[in-house]
């Protein structure tokens, strides 16, 4: 019987010869390209977004979840790639993403109405090839209207970018996606942090209770789905070799768009306990 | 020889059949073998002013009644249409353009290429021929092509001889002979002097004594003469390249519906981009324009107030300016069926216009280490869908507005660019985003000492946990909208009511969040103008 096998392998090796290497060889799985988000500690955590693939960034409101889809613009708009924001409920503050650094002409900009208008224009992008990030916000339609998208909706957009270099992100409260995505970040944010203004600044002000400014404020990220292979990983995290699986934690900060601008000058004091009660 | 000459014979009715044929590749064989006979005039005096070979061996003759020739069977009667006669006179001078620049514009029917310098490019003038002639078929005309080194003897001959013919220098005179005195073009008078002469062909006009033809016949005769002998000579009047693509459709009755309407907007668009590429041209911008059939209520209404007076049809007008020059008649007819779909007229159409903005093709260098880029053409298709979808002022790329107004901004056509941004940074830290509610959401605020302390809007109650602000901004009191607000960055710690509670388990409620108010000093209220995320 395994002199039979051996027979027919080989004769099957040598009919497919010229056609076909190695017909019996395992062949690995198709290595996924990652490219940074824009965020550093994101980057270390799942190994940037992958491209070809769906990415889920789900949270509640305030959570970061825009902060970090504005990274992952200015990141692409920065090498001159074309990117598509489809937004959902029409939240999209153009000042707040030009002051994060994402070159407004390369983004093009659909604003929806419902979540129906959303998934159209998706798919419509989907087919029209050559967008580097196609960003789906969702964010602001409530959990129990997404949760309604029917499973082969998130099958037919992951088919959509699969074999592409787009990177596909999808914005909302709760994971829907399920096994569709390949990468998928839940996050969650801490209390804001605020500044206050130079201590002369506030004697001239007579004591102005409010005389701060927001500073920004923290993000938790865990990972709940990554298929991004561990090599892959590696190669983005310039070397640093770990694996990224599911439950890996990482958090980031964000910045408010008038600190540093080199205008105001604030004191970097530790946080006004008043303000974290 | 030096210069060809291109002649339509049956100019008036090619042209009726030229837009027919446009959309069925037997444009030939149609118009070998039907009968048309075209009418013109003001009914019912309409007469026949041309008829195809068919109709004339039928029995039509021209000046003919319409009635009169309404009785042949198997004779097509149609009206002249002075648009398609113009709009086959530009194809003709597109189709002279596409091999030189020096044409001149002899007649509707009839035009001379200077051919000096196009051996390197088509080789013989044998050969240019041919070309001129599969060139014209292309645009669904059927010519006579005729070379020679005289631009007369080449009006005569190609208006003389069907199909191509190539005259020899120092034969004009052989080959003109045979033609008949007719093609010489002379007055009536003339004509019939000739025809008591005996005179009927070229040769036999040739042959006259030239000093005695001059004293009975005058300089006419002269210069009939000279033609006849292929030995008038002049220079070419070179006509000015036309920048104006244009194409209409008078239609017998009025198109309601989208589908037959794109039929025929399919033809035109083929014969605007036949001409276009002919030019090595591409459209810019495509310019509608409809005539449309006035509604039974509004006509029955006008009557009655002016029983004399005839308005004007109403007109539907529409100009899709594209991004990039393209000249795809498929490409183009679904970005103008997306745009009449969003828009369509209110009335039936009575006359179709289509005009093209020539600009030059897209030339793009590729590169293996650009980044990907959509396809222009396909990207365009794309945003004319999304519009439809989501509407005109919906879809494009955000510019901010130089206004200190808050939110301003606005949609400008997307045209992404390949070249990598010159202040590339390497973005490595998030900044705080903001997301804006369109319109802002009216909030009550409960004030503690003239600073927020509690607030609540839609549904949810919160404490103010930290503040800043106000950050008072105004503007625009010199116009009609003016704006004074005093702007808060609020922290919110939201409380736990049966209401909430529901929510929460959904997981809608946020127990915290960081939002921006304002107090508007004109309206006198609050109002939330997004959330940091």
């Amino acid at each position: 019987m395994a002199q039979n096998i051996a027979a027919l392998r080989a004769k099957v090796e040598f009919d497919l010869r010229g056609r076909a290497s190695a017909p019996f060889d395992y062949r690995d799985h198709k290595i996924i390209e990652t490219v940074p988000s824009g965020i550093e500690e994101i980057d270390l955590l799942a190994g940037g977004l992958p491209r070809g693939g769906l990415t889920e960034i789900c949270g509640p409101p305030c959570s970061g979840r825009t902060s970090f889809l504005l990274s992952a613009l200015a990141s692409r708009t920065a090498h001159a790639e074309a990117c598509v924001l489809i937004d959902g409920s029409d939240n999209f503050d153009p000042h707040s993403a030009e002051a994060a650094g994402v070159e407004l002409k390369q983004l093009l900009w659909v604003r929806c109405r419902n979540i129906e208008q959303a998934l159209r224009a998706t798919d419509l992008l989907l087919q029209s090839r050559g967008f580097g990030l196609i960003a789906v916000d969702l964010s602001e339609i409530a959990p129990e209207t997404v949760r309604h998208v029917p499973l082969n909706a998130w099958f037919r957009f992951r088919r959509g970018v699969e074999d592409t270099p787009a990177i596909l992100v999808v914005l909302d409260q709760e994971p829907n996606a399920k096994t569709c995505a390949s990468l998928v970040l839940r996050l969650g944010s801490e209390p804001a942090r605020w500044l206050a203004t130079l201590e002369n600044h506030a004697a001239n002000l007579c004591v102005h209770p409010f005389a701060r400014l927001l500073d920004g404020f923290d993000v938790r990220a865990e990972v709940l789905r990554s298929r991004i292979q561990p090599a892959v990983v590696a190669r983005v995290s310039n070397g640093s070799a770990f694996a990224c699986a599911s439950g890996e934690t990482g958090s980031f900060e964000t910045k408010a768009i008038w600190n540093g601008t080199g205008n105001l000058r604030i004191d970097p004091r530790p946080k006004d306990p008043q303000t974290r009660e | 020889m030096a210069f060809a000459s291109i002649h339509v014979p049956d100019f008036l009715v090619q042209s009726i059949v030229r837009g027919e044929a446009w959309a069925g590749a037997h444009g030939e064989p149609e118009l070998r073998h039907r009968a048309i006979a075209l009418v013109d005039g003001n009914p019912p005096l309409e007469k026949v002013v041309a008829a195809s070979e068919a109709a004339m061996n039928a029995g039509i003759q021209l000046h003919m009644a319409k009635s009169q020739a309404a009785q042949f069977r198997g004779v097509e009667i149609r009206n002249r249409s002075r648009e398609q006669e113009r709009a086959a006179h530009a194809t003709l001078l597109d189709l002279g353009w596409s091999f030189s620049p020096r044409v001149e514009d002899t007649a509707p029917d009839t035009i001379v290429l200077d051919l000096a310098g196009l051996a390197s490019l088509f080789g013989t003038e044998e050969n240019v021929a041919n070309q001129l002639a599969r060139r014209a078929e292309g645009f669904r005309l059927l010519v006579n092509v005729a070379a020679s080194s005289s631009i007369e003897a080449a009006i005569l001959a190609a208006r003389g001889f069907p199909g191509i013919s190539l005259i020899p220098a120092g034969e004009e005179a052989l080959r003109l002979g045979r033609l008949p005195v007719g093609v010489l073009s002379p007055s009536v008078e003339v004509l019939e002097t000739l025809e008591r002469w005996g005179v009927r062909t070229c040769a036999a006009l040739a042959a006259l004594p030239l000093l005695q033809l001059s004293e009975r016949l005058g300089q006419e005769g002269i210069r009939l003469h000279e033609l006849a002998r292929g030995a008038s000579l002049r220079s070419l009047v070179l006509a000015e390249p036309s920048v104006c693509f244009e194409e209409e459709m008078p239609l017998d009755y009025g198109v309601a519906e989208l589908e037959p309407l794109a039929f025929l907007l399919g033809r035109l668009l083929d014969q605007l981009c036949a001409r276009l590429t002919a030019r090595s041209l591409a459209a810019g911008a495509l310019r509608v324009r409809f005539d449309l059939e006035r509604s039974p209520e509004k006509h029955s209404r006008s009557l009655d107030e002016n029983p004399r007076h005839k308005p004007a049809p109403g007109i539907y007008e529409k100009v899709l300016t594209l991004p990039v020059p393209m000249r795809d008649s498929k490409m183009l007819l679904r970005l103008l069926r997306l745009q009449l779909q969003c828009n369509p007229p209110q009335a039936p159409i009575l006359k179709i216009s289509l005009a093209v903005d020539p600009a030059r093709q897209r030339t793009a260098q590729g590169g293996l280490f650009l980044p990907s880029s959509p396809d222009p053409e396909k990207l365009e298709l794309t945003i004319a869908r999304l519009t439809h979808l989501v509407g005109d002022a919906n879809v494009g790329s955000p510019e901010l507005v130089d206004t200190h107004r808050p939110g301003e901004f606005r949609i400008r056509q997307f045209v992404p660019s390949r070249d990598e941004s010159p202040l590339r940074r390497n973005f490595r830290k998030a900044a705080t985003a903001f997301r804006a509610f369109r319109p802002s959401l009216p909030v009550t605020v409960e004030l503690r000492e003239g600073y927020p302390a509690r607030i609540s809007f839609r549904g949810l109650r919160g404490e103010v946990v930290a503040a800043s602000g106000p950050w008072r901004t105004s503007g625009d009191w010199w116009q009609e909208d003016p704006w004074q607000h005093d702007e808060w960055d609020l922290e919110i710690h939201f409380h736990s009511s049966p209401v909430i509670r529901r929510e929460r388990n959904s997981a809608r409620c946020p127990q915290r969040g960081l939002y921006r108010v304002y107090y508007d000093a004109i309206r006198r209220s609050w109002f939330v103008r997004g959330i940091y995320d």
